[in-house]
């Protein structure tokens, strides 16, 4: 008999306890941040996504903790940040966004394309600026429509026709695309479909034949998937991967002898973790990316002595330049450029995220200040206006050669005058969707 | 003391029959459902209302619908993620349709189009039982999904495959879409489940719900006592698909606000699952106690060691809740089976005895 009163107690203690943290959360918590910039971080270090989450969350965190080490913060404001994991999942992602917002965020990095579309309907109200680097909702970077939502240096579409090019480079020509045969392998996710409609644009304009296959969530069964491949037997293939399924489809590109080096990756399907269980096979595997491989760089270097060599670094020292520990970098960069732009533009104040958000829009990251960042030839200068959100940069073409990555082309120019008119009349369907209006960019100057 | 029926007399039929025949119950469950209503949406923050109580008040309807099936007929179903996403993909497509339509109107017409679409997967619980037709469900899940994310004209042709709750008001107060205030939807998803959970408590107190349990526990003998087995397995099909779709469709416009198939995976209809199970079979208490469990025992255990002072990594935090949790279902799973719903039970007779038990 007594263990049913204790259970009855347990479960009473278990159902009230979040009330009594309730109670708890309602005093204000974040005085201790009002000086600081504060920065939430959703990050995926566990589940089924985590050796690409990993890297990614590292490199963010050693920047933070570089420039709080090294220069004292952001022009004097230190970056304060909170991890919470989210484990790619939307809904764990949002609760993670609402129980972090309180605490006066300035940005969010959502980190997943699903999380993004959750957090762009709510940016605008709760006044947090989202910053989705490379991924979420093309239609996004126009900020007429999306004032709150950034998605430079460049986004989906725009690296769909970058590749394009990168191919039709190789071929010898834009006119030598004609009748070839390119296929591409996405995510069944609104992330892996985000290029679709771009690459039919551009497969009609230039008029090659293009297959689109699907591959379902997680992506670890893709056998009639490569059968389609084999009986196609296109002469490139596109791939926008994430998680295991990446290293999936490389094993098995190798198995039915693809030539390695006609398969380009997506920036979220090329990163160590996605060639290495392929061994040799991987070799000559491409992939696109908007910053170099390697810790060949500056900053790097800084990273090492001001971050690890303290002891105060987030993963392991052998794991600094790896692809996506890059990618954690210069996001935590333009984070940081963006913050201290608001920073000079209002000096000496709590920045709020107002602020911060005109600071995103205002960017203007020259050659020059990369060289002071220790970044130059590293990323390129990204310039962010009211009306473009994006900045449609340049992209790299990275290849494995079965022990690390090498830049194996120049930047390869995005197809912007493609890109943009889709750009702007997803943003007007978008945009209507949630019932917003166009703002006025001549009268914001 | 306090908890006795000694003194109430039912002097008619009626009295006799009412939901909560003891006059303590319906003191309790008054103010119960008064204080859901009224003190969320006065003291608690945006966290609580958008992360906890709006997810459990719709987990808690799915949990209902999920529990008149399998609880009630005795028909276990792993479908209810697909059915979920019928409800919610066909809220979409009418209200982008017919965006004069009231909101309410949408969920209901949303719930009667799951609940065909469960008639048809019912179909074949009339010959195959237990694991088998778990299998016929999950088939159901995965053609369902599979379903929604080929054909692009359920999400109208969006190129990222999502579907967005556009906003909608209710006599003038925006009730969905970015600019519906988290109260506001507290109170809606609120509304629904209390309107829902008194018909379900209504309907299986009734004919219908008694020929469910006469299935389930024999439908040989419910054949023979005149209970016709095809109409009634496929009117609980029929009726459970109508909440766990009146639940997606809220899932989406309430709580996500935009959502991809992948929010309505299988992981979704095995969660709906243990909320039945650990909240007691054929009983809608249960429900309500299991989608309690399910929602608010991880969120506490996220928030406690930060509030305990203590400071790990996310990540082994993150191992840590999911082993906790894990152990704690096994752990009330073992010491009663019967689901939390019997543990009330078991308190509810006690209190009748006390201060003086046998």
């Amino acid at each position: 008999m007594r263990i049913r009163v204790l259970l009855g107690l347990a479960i009473a203690a278990l159902l009230l306890g979040p009330l009594a943290i309730a109670g708890s959360a309602q005093t204000p918590g974040g005085a201790a941040h009002t000086k600081d910039a504060f920065i939430p971080l959703l990050v995926y270090r566990t589940g089924p996504y985590a050796p690409s989450g990993i890297p990614i969350a590292n490199g963010f965190v050693d920047y933070f903790t570089l420039i709080n080490e090294r220069d004292g913060g952001i022009n004097g404001i230190k970056v304060a940040w909170e991890e919470c994991e989210t484990q790619y999942d939307t809904k764990q992602g949002v609760e993670c966004y609402e129980r972090l917002k309180g605490k006066s965020a300035l940005l969010v990095n959502p980190y997943s394309t699903g999380i993004t579309y959750q957090l762009i309907p709510k940016a605008p109200v709760d006044k947090v600026v989202v910053f989705s680097m490379g991924y979420g909702m093309s239609a996004a970077s126009d900020g007429r429509w999306f004032p709150w939502v950034f998605n430079f240096p460049t986004n989906y579409w725009s690296q769909a026709s970058a590749v394009i090019r990168y191919i039709s480079q190789q071929e010898g020509g834009l006119e030598k695309l004609k009748g070839k045969k390119i296929a591409h392998i996405y995510h069944n996710s609104p992330y892996g479909k985000e290029a679709n409609s771009t690459l039919e644009d551009l497969a009609k304009k230039y008029q090659f034949e293009l297959t689109l296959l699907a591959v379902d969530h997680p992506g670890q069964e893709q056998k009639s998937t490569w059968l389609q491949i084999r009986r196609l037997n296109p002469d490139w293939i596109f791939m926008s991967g994430w998680g295991v399924m990446n290293q999936v489809a490389v094993k098995e590109a190798a198995a039915i002898g693809f030539k390695m080096d006609h398969f380009i990756g997506n920036w979220w399907s090329a990163s160590d973790a996605d060639v290495i269980p392929a061994g040799e096979a991987a070799k000559g595997y491409k992939g696109a990316t908007f910053h170099a491989p390697g810790i060949g760089y500056k900053v790097h270097t800084e990273v090492i002595k001001h971050v690890y060599d303290k002891g105060k670094g987030a993963g392991k020292k052998e794991e600094v330049g790896s692809p996506l520990y890059n990618r954690g970098i210069v996001n935590a960069m333009l984070a940081a450029e963006a913050i201290r732009t608001a920073a000079v533009k209002y000096p000496k104040q709590a920045l709020n995220a107002e602020q911060v958000r005109w600071g995103f829009e205002n960017l203007n990251l020259t050659d020059k200040r990369l060289d002071e960042l220790g970044m130059k030839g590293f990323t390129h200068p990204v310039k962010v206006s009211c009306e473009d959100h994006e900045g449609g940069g340049p992209v790299l073409i990275q290849q494995w050669d079965g022990k690390k990555w090498s830049v194996v082309s120049d930047w390869v120019a995005v197809m912007r005058e493609v890109v943009r008119p889709k750009i702007e009349a997803a943003a007007v369907e978008e945009g209507k969707k949630l019932g917003y209006t166009q703002r006025d960019c001549a009268k914001e100057k | 003391m306090i908890y006795r029926e000694a003194g109430q007399f039912k002097t008619s039929y009626a009295a006799d029959q009412a939901i909560f025949p003891i006059l303590q119950d319906r003191v309790l469950v008054t103010l119960g459902i008064l204080v859901a209503f009224l003190v969320p949406p006065l003291i608690a923050d945006e966290y609580w209302l958008q992360a906890v109580l709006i997810p459990l008040a719709i987990y808690a309807l799915a949990a209902i619908g999920l529990n008149l099936l399998t609880g009630y007929a005795g028909q276990v179903s792993l479908g209810t993620g697909g059915f979920m996403a019928v409800g919610a993909y066909a809220a979409f497509k009418l209200t982008t349709s017919f965006p004069g339509l009231n909101i309410l109107v949408v969920f209901v017409l949303a719930g009667l189009m799951a609940a065909a679409v469960g008639l048809v997967f019912g179909i074949p619980s009339l010959r195959i039982k237990g694991f088998y037709l778990a299998v016929a469900t999950l088939a159901a899940q995965f053609f369902l999904i599979w379903l929604f994310n080929k054909v692009a004209w359920f999400t109208n042709y969006a190129s990222s495959g999502t579907i967005t709750a556009p906003p909608r008001t209710i006599f003038g107060v925006m009730t969905t879409g970015p600019l519906a205030t988290a109260p506001v939807r507290y109170v809606v998803a609120l509304g629904v489940l209390a309107v829902f959970a008194l018909v379900a408590k209504n309907l299986v107190r009734g004919r219908m719900g008694r020929s469910w349990m006469a299935i389930r526990d024999r439908d040989i003998a419910a054949e023979i006592i005149g209970v016709r087995p095809l109409r009634t397995k496929l009117l609980a099909f029929a009726v459970s698909s109508f909440y766990c779709g009146v639940a997606g469709a809220e899932y989406v416009f309430l709580y996500l606000g935009s959502a991809e198939t992948l929010a309505f995976d299988i992981a979704l209809s095995f969660l709906v699952l243990f909320m039945v199970i650990i909240g007691g079979l054929g009983s809608i208490l249960g429900s309500f106690l299991g989608a309690a469990f399910i929602v608010l025992v991880p969120i506490f255990l996220t928030n406690a060691p930060h509030h305990l002072g203590l400071v790990m990594p996310v990540a082994l935090q993150k191992q840590i809740e999911l082993m906790v949790f894990g152990a704690l279902i096994i752990f009330f799973l073992i010491v009663e089976p019967h689901g939390l719903a019997r543990l009330w039970q078991i308190a509810k007779e006690k209190l009748r005895l006390w201060p003086f038990p046998h």
